[in-house]
């Protein structure tokens, strides 16, 4: 039967100046001395950040609009798509008598994955994932973000829509509570 | 003295004060600060990883990050010879004895990092198989939000550490067993 191919070359024995292990020694160093000269990676943190994109997806946050209303109106469909269940709210209705906002709205930032299903499904565009990445806490009571805390990391996001001048222009800008309620039906 | 240092007498060093040659060219301070201050820049962390937080925690010992730069490169996979346990994954009920065990073997000061949302509270898995947070059976000092928490946050997280260390490394622990408090 014909051999096919070459045999494999096996080494020999070490040379005695290769039993040393000098020459393998300064070979590594040789190769530690080059990434000397090399471009630096290391990101100095605290002083240097990274350039966050713009969709980044870090901790969430509620928002305002060019009013300064709160954008929520406590419709529970982040609450219910939630995967970890992070989001707790309770609605209440408010002044303006237009819709319902809510009372209370705690996310929980040590159970909330930034998976970015809340800011996908709000109808009202009230919520939001920041680019905030690098929040600590020391308990878990701190890091349930209240509601005013979660405005107060949203800050105000403008709406083209203007869905709530509208209605309060529908039933009179000096309108009561009562009256506005009563267009609205 | 009420004199600027541009008036004070010939020879003398502006800023320091002429009392006492001592306090000039000696820095003093408290043995225990001084233990802090080495304990701070050395942390060494037993790396705890359970989970895909553990390749976020593998990163902050790479170039990019160095967390070396925070004296806190030795990571010891012998908890003997660790100062912080970094829990960084979901606990699951059959690791947890042994994650107990293993801080209970680390010598004492320790600190312990909750690295992301199933080491800090469960996180998704609210479910019966996951200790719902590794604060149910060790005491944790630092818990960092996040599915996984970038690197940048835990060394924020090694940085809160290292100011706890500097506030309450006198005493050891100053921190008790936390009940269970919050789901």
């Amino acid at each position: 039967m014909p051999v096919i191919g070459k045999p494999v070359s096996r080494p020999g024995r070490p040379s005695l100046l290769d039993l040393t292990y000098l020459p393998s020694i300064l070979k590594g160093m040789w190769i530690t001395f080059r990434h000397l000269f090399r471009r630096k990676v290391t990101m100095q943190y605290p002083e240097q950040k990274w350039a966050m994109p713009e969709n980044y997806r870090g901790l969430p946050a509620l928002v305002r609009d060019q009013a300064e209303r709160i954008k929520c109106v406590a419709c529970f469909l982040c609450e219910y798509v939630c995967p970890p269940k992070a989001i707790h709210i309770e609605a209440q209705e408010i002044d303006t008598g237009v819709e319902k906002g809510p009372k209370v709205f705690d996310i929980n930032m040590l159970r909330c994955i930034m998976c970015g299903y809340c800011e996908e499904v709000c109808p009202e565009q009230a919520i939001f994932l920041t680019r905030e990445y690098s929040t600590v806490g020391l308990s878990r009571e701190e890091l349930i973000f209240p509601k005013e805390k979660l405005l107060q990391m949203g800050g105000i996001r403008g709406d083209s829509i203007r869905k709530w001048s509208r209605l309060t222009k529908d039933a009179g800008e000096a309108a009561t509570p009562d009256s506005v309620r009563s267009a609205v039906r | 003295m009420s004199e600027s240092p541009n008036t004070a007498a010939p020879g003398a060093i502006p800023g320091r004060h002429e009392e006492g040659a001592l306090d000039q060219w000696l820095l003093t301070t408290r043995l225990s600060d001084y233990v802090a201050w080495g304990r701070k820049n050395s942390l060494w962390p037993m790396p705890m990883g359970l989970a895909c937080c553990a390749i976020e925690l593998m990163a902050i010992v790479a170039p990019r990050y160095d967390v070396a730069r925070f004296g806190a490169e030795a990571l010891r996979f012998s908890p003997r010879q660790a100062d912080m346990m970094i829990v960084a994954g979901t606990v699951t009920k059959k690791m947890a004895p042994a994650v107990k065990r293993i801080y209970d073997q680390m010598p004492e000061p320790k600190w312990v990092i909750a690295m992301g949302a199933c080491a800090s509270s469960g996180g998704m898995f609210r479910s019966y198989p996951v200790v719902q947070g590794v604060d149910e059976i060790i005491p944790v000092d630092v818990y960092i939000p996040g599915c996984p928490p970038r690197p940048e946050a835990l060394i924020e997280g090694i940085m809160q550490v290292q100011r706890l260390v500097e506030e309450r490394g006198r005493s050891g622990r100053g921190k008790a067993m936390p009940g269970v408090a919050v789901r």
